[in-house]
């Protein structure tokens, strides 16, 4: 006879508004098995998972938690059925320390008693592998540290089914090894694991079995020995597709569009954030950019496009020095510079506000006189909207309410509009789903072969060395190193991600 | 020297307790402006109380619950209905405001019954009121200050050293992580916010029972916008809201007292000082960047567990 | 188990819109009588003695309208601040420096001719205003200061500044002690038209004023984009602290107006209860406005009814006019509340929701 399954769902449904995250899904995951649950994004996975976590009620359908129907009214009542989920956005209160935010919502008595749940938590650690420090706040932890202390939470919580919600988006390939390593130490407990992600090769690497889901349904599950990757992409997709990103070639002679010279940068807390930046952009080449979260990226983006004062240092645009220039003076001295930034809707675009006004948000400042003229970015809406193929009702929907692939098109289209000789991305298809990335990137590759030169801010390593012409590892503000993607190694960029303080790979 | 500190201690009190009652809100992630109608309130219905039985009791009785069903009004628009705090705080010192002069305009110019003013006039306690200086000003005064130190540190015991405490602490700063480690954000949030209200309905009532003894149209006079104030005065620290109390009501008073030795400086201006000190801390600490003295991070940020 | 779902509402029709608000506007009607009921009053004698005191006559109509204009021109002043989401709940204390910018000049030049002095006056009133706004504006931009709290604070500091100027140095010798500011000169009073001062045309002007200059103007559009994201205005080159500091300066010197128009229309004085509480509630015609300019006027000729009907109760019925700050208080929580049946939709669920069928999309 089969053993008890440790979660089973059967006919869960669930709708947002008139969108169905998840139709008529099932997903059954044993004890002692890392399952992992592959889609792309919009799939439904999260929303599949934050019903087990309590956060969102099912429509309809219904859960099995070691064989035990279950109604989970909260994430209190998923907690003491054992589950424990580590969110893609940690949920970790900043000011507290990290035994603390242990403690948050735990039975017990009235009073704290910190002594006795150092020694439990020390305990955890031992067994698991894993390490931290309980008196260190999480403002002053690391990305890694924050995942490992979110581990421990739940496992102090008794948790026998872990739910990690794309775990490795933001961390090194070395990190990830670790993570792995932590994941085996589970499961070889008895405790069963799902693991969210849209990367094939983790699932590939550490997953038992795998359920793919497609628009909100499940597509099947799979024994993940017998099955190829080319497999999985047509579940995933829902067709063939041919994964690998092109890299085109610049016909033209290259030349320096954009240097970089000497640049330090304090960040918003003052502290050193950049440091002694030295880069050529040529154009007609997509330089990439690769680094832990927090290196500097965000900063160098800022300071370019003219948002963030530096501290030092030089930037010439075609031979002239714009350090110090705002993006007002950028604008209007018709500087061609076009900046994606990693926020969307809370610095690209106004969200409650139509694509014509969002338009007009970089060519007002241009116009005459104290009124607002909406008419030629009308027209102009229209063209970007049929010319990227924009899926809205209309030039006057507010731009909150599209897909982020349609959002994100509206930002790179109002950017290309005014045909940049420069072109700065951060993270431009993060949260896009396959068949948006690949029109991001064919944008890309389509400026790229006009002489364009991109600057692409990326965290996945795949993407980052299939697409760029050459790639910089930034690490802890500074350049660790440039490489030419095609000659090197995902681990040796992970490598140079930490500062080859990691080991050096075998 | 004593007669002034000890009248200072008297003024600073409600300021204290009302303060102490937006503290417990703002920590659950709430900000309530309507402080200045919860105290009215309080005040009006804590007289009416204490007027018709003519019990002591029964009229803090009613100055609380009063301040408890206005917060219970402003949580469920906020907390429930999660309408915009700033215009539902103000909202509730206008209706606060209307509902104490409407109700109120009947026992004008009455006096409190003798056995309230009996219960609370001051006491000495024994040992403690020998001290120089500090006894007559802190020991030598009536009951319900006492009960204030004490709430002070019963306050104080529960935010910092029980899990509630450190629960409320999580609810302010991220509703979002706490709800995900299961803790009851509504139910925190509504008992915090209820409860806080309740204080501040009690420090009304002190000033309607106690310090005017009889009933005045308007008594709570801006107070509760000084006790919003002390809150960050105060760095949402009960402890450091004694402190800033007893500095703002003695500033309070600071002008009749100079008056009378002779020194000729109008109240009104003096009527200014804790305004401008408030903002004065407000400019301050924006420069202060430890993030354990910063307002809770979630605060006046409604929370929808289901919001993508 | 919870028998409540809530989920976000898709779009809503205008109309359905319309009438939520309608419903709760009337729920609070039935809710404020529940009230005065128990309080002892007859509700229907109060509501219609209200509405018979506002509008009955001729007289009582105009003295709606006197009512209305300070709440129009303060709302606006309101709005023009909230629509950047600074909370400037500063609209008492700055509608008190206006009137005491409008009063030094009366004082003063009490001899010029009529229409450069009160445009003296007016220009002394912005300004002031203005300048009481610019206070805490000035320290949001360069040290982040919360607006909130200083805007509040400034009320009082206007309001004690005043009081003490009524009675020390402003405080009219001519009075035998009492303590108030001398009477403007004639010429320092607004002149009448139909038989009330031109501040309801000046209110009338401003509204359409303020409508074209946050809908059709660049400003504006600066104003609503800092409004929606301070991030997206940085990046698209808006000069932010040039932006909140004009738009406060305006907000303010609104405000400041309405405080000389109280001056030099309603009280021919200075007094230290001149701004009547127009402020605060100011906030909230502005907020049920939801930021419209012409909503405003609609929105604040109905408070104007409410306030003018509970000043006649009081001298009609004994009932103190602070009814009419509860009823407010009262329609206001229904609002607010009927607010979130706009934006979410609740149902039944719990255990009723395993036995419906899965709602499947229309393909």
């Amino acid at each position: 006879m089969e053993a008890v399954s440790a979660i089973e769902m059967r006919g869960i449904s669930k709708a947002f508004g008139s969108i169905m995250a998840n139709r008529e899904v099932d997903l059954s995951v044993r004890w002692g098995e890392i399952h992992a649950i592959l889609g792309e994004n919009g799939a439904g996975k999260s929303t599949l998972v934050n019903m087990l976590s309590g956060i969102y009620r099912p429509d309809s359908g219904e859960i099995m938690i070691d064989g035990q129907v279950v109604e989970f009214a909260s994430p209190a009542s998923s907690i003491k059925n054992g589950i424990g989920m580590i969110h893609q956005h940690f949920k970790l209160v900043n000011v507290m320390t990290a035994l603390e935010n242990i403690m948050i919502g735990r039975r017990g008595g009235l009073l704290i008693r910190k002594k006795q749940w150092k020694q439990e938590i020390r305990d955890i650690s031992d067994r698991y592998g894993l390490d931290i420090d309980p008196d260190k706040k999480v403002y002053n932890m690391s990305v890694g540290e924050k995942q490992t202390l979110e581990i421990i939470k739940v496992l102090h919580q008794g948790a026998r089914i872990l739910i990690l919600d794309e775990p490795t988006a933001v961390l090194t390939p070395q990190e990830i090894r670790r993570l792995f390593q932590i994941v085996r130490n589970m499961k070889e407990q008895g405790c069963a694991i799902i693991i969210i992600t849209h990367k094939l090769n983790e699932v590939m690497e550490i997953s038992d079995r795998v359920t793919v889901l497609r628009q909100g349904q499940t597509v099947g599950t799979l024994t993940t020995a017998d099955v190829q990757v080319g497999t999985l992409i047509e579940r995933m997709v829902g067709k063939r597709l041919d994964l690998s990103i092109k890299r085109v070639d610049y016909p033209g002679e290259r030349r320096p569009l954009l240097q970089v010279d000497g640049l330090t940068v304090r960040g918003q807390d003052q502290k050193i954030a950049l440091e002694e930046i030295n880069f050529d952009l040529y154009g007609g080449e997509i330089l990439g950019i690769a680094g832990v979260a927090g290196s500097g990226q965000k900063e160098i983006c800022e300071t370019i496009a003219g948002l963030t004062r530096a501290e030092k240092g030089r930037i010439f645009f075609e031979g002239g020095n714009i350090i110090g220039k705002t993006p007002r003076d950028i604008i209007r001295l018709g500087i061609r510079m076009g900046f994606i930034p990693e926020d969307r809707l809370g610095m690209g675009l106004v969200g409650s506000m139509d694509i014509v006004h969002n338009i007009i948000l970089k060519d007002y400042q241009n116009q005459p006189g104290i009124f607002l003229r909406r008419g030629p970015s009308q027209a102009k809406a229209r063209t970007i909207v049929e010319r990227l193929d924009i899926q809205t009702p209309g030039i006057h929907y507010p731009v909150k309410k599209l897909s982020g692939g349609n959002i994100q098109k509206v930002l790179l289209g109002r950017e290309i509009d005014s045909d940049p000789k420069v072109l700065i991305t951060a993270y431009p298809v993060r949260g896009l789903d396959i068949g948006a990335s690949y029109k991001i990137y064919d944008l890309l590759n389509e400026q790229k072969y006009k002489g364009v030169g991109i600057l692409f801010i990326g965290e996945d390593l795949d993407v980052l060395m299939s697409l760029c012409d050459r790639l910089m590892v930034f690490c802890a503000g500074r350049v660790a190193g440039t490489v030419d993607p095609r000659e090197v190694s995902k681990e040796e960029i992970g490598w140079l991600m930490t500062g080859g303080k990691e080991q050096e790979p075998s | 020297m004593e007669g002034f500190l000890a009248a200072a201690l008297v003024a600073s009190i409600p300021l204290l307790i009302a303060t102490i009652g937006e503290i417990l809100t703002e920590k659950a992630g709430l900000l309530n402006l309507g402080v200045e109608g919860l105290m009215l309130l309080g005040a009006v219905m804590g007289f009416i109380a204490g007027y018709e039985s003519g019990n002591p009791w029964a009229g803090l009785m009613g100055a609380f619950l009063a301040g408890c069903c206005g917060s219970l009004m402003f949580a469920i628009l906020t907390i429930s209905l999660r309408a915009n705090q700033v215009v539902t705080g103000l909202t509730l010192t206008i209706f606060g405001a209307g509902f104490a002069s409407f109700v109120g305009k009947d026992y004008i110019g009455l006096p409190v019954p003798a056995l309230i003013r009996e219960t609370f006039s001051p006491l000495a306690l024994p040992v403690l009121s020998d001290i120089p200086l500090l006894g007559p000003v802190f020991f030598h005064q009536d009951v319900f200050i006492y009960g204030s130190y004490f709430l002070v540190i019963i306050i104080c015991l529960y935010l910092y050293r029980t899990r509630f405490g450190l629960n409320l602490k999580a609810v302010g700063e991220s509703a979002a992580s706490a709800d995900a480690a299961g803790v009851r954000i509504s139910l925190y949030r509504y008992l915090h916010t209820v409860g806080g209200g309740g204080l501040c309905g009690l420090a009304g009532g002190y000033m309607s029972l106690v310090m005017m003894s009889v009933w005045v149209e308007n008594v709570v006079a801006g107070r509760g916008w000084i006790a919003v104030a002390l809150v960050i005065f105060a760095a949402w620290n009960p402890f450091k809201a004694l402190g800033g109390a007893f500095l703002f009501g003695g500033l309070s008073i600071l002008g009749f007292r100079m008056q009378s030795m002779g020194i000729h400086v109008s109240q009104y201006w003096i009527d200014m000082l804790p305004y401008a000190a408030t903002i004065l801390i407000i400019i301050l600490s924006s420069r202060n960047n430890r993030k354990e003295n910063q307002p809770p991070a979630d605060l006046s940020v409604s929370y929808f567990r289901e919001d993508r | 188990m919870k028998l409540i779902q809530i989920k976000k509402r898709e779009d809503m029709s205008r109309k359905k819109e319309l009438l939520i608000r309608i419903v709760a506007v009337f729920l609070s009607l039935i809710f404020a009588g529940l009230v005065i009921k128990i309080l002892g009053y007859d509700p229907l004698n109060v509501f219609s003695s209200m509405v018979n005191g506002a509008i009955g006559t001729e007289i009582r109509f105009k003295q709606t309208i006197l009512k209305a204009v300070p709440l129009i021109i303060t709302s606006l002043g309101i709005l023009v601040a909230f629509k950047m989401k600074f909370w400037n709940i500063g609209g008492e204390g700055q509608i008190m420096m206006g009137a005491l910018g409008a009063t030094f000049v009366a004082l003063n030049l009490p001899d010029l001719p009529r229409l450069p002095l009160l445009g003296l006056m007016m220009l002394a009133a912005i300004a002031a205003g203005g300048f009481w706004a610019f206070i805490p504006a000035f320290f949001k931009t360069r040290m982040g200061v919360n607006e909130t709290i200083f805007t509040l604070m400034l009320n009082y500091i206007a309001i004690k500044f005043v009081t003490y100027l009524q009675y020390g140095p402003w405080k009219d010798p001519g009075s035998q002690g009492f303590p108030k500011v001398a009477m403007f000169s004639k010429n320092g009073t607004l002149p009448t038209l139909f038989g009330l001062h031109i501040g309801w045309i000046i209110a009338l002007v401003l509204v359409v004023l303020v409508h074209v200059f946050l809908n059709h103007t660049k400003k504006g559009f600066e104003i609503a984009v800092v409004g929606e994201s301070q991030e997206t205005a940085r990046y698209a080159g808006m000069n932010i602290k040039n932006i909140v500091i004009t738009a406060m300066i305006l907000s303010g010197g609104l405000c400041g107006l309405t405080g000389m128009i109280q001056a030099a229309g309603i009280e021919q004085t200075l007094t230290s209860t001149l701004s009547a509480g127009y402020g605060f509630t100011a906030i909230i015609t502005a907020w049920l406005a939801r930021l419209n300019a012409i909503g405003t006027l609609v929105v604040c000729l109905i408070f104007a009814v409410l306030l003018q009907g509970a000043a006649y109760i009081q001298i009609s019925m004994q009932i103190p006019a602070a009814a009419a700050d509860m009823i407010q208080g009262i329609i206001l929580f229904f609002v607010l509340g009927s607010e979130f049946f706009i934006q979410y939709k609740v149902s039944l669920a719990g255990r009723l929701a395993g036995l419906r069928p899965t709602r499947r999309e229309a393909a």
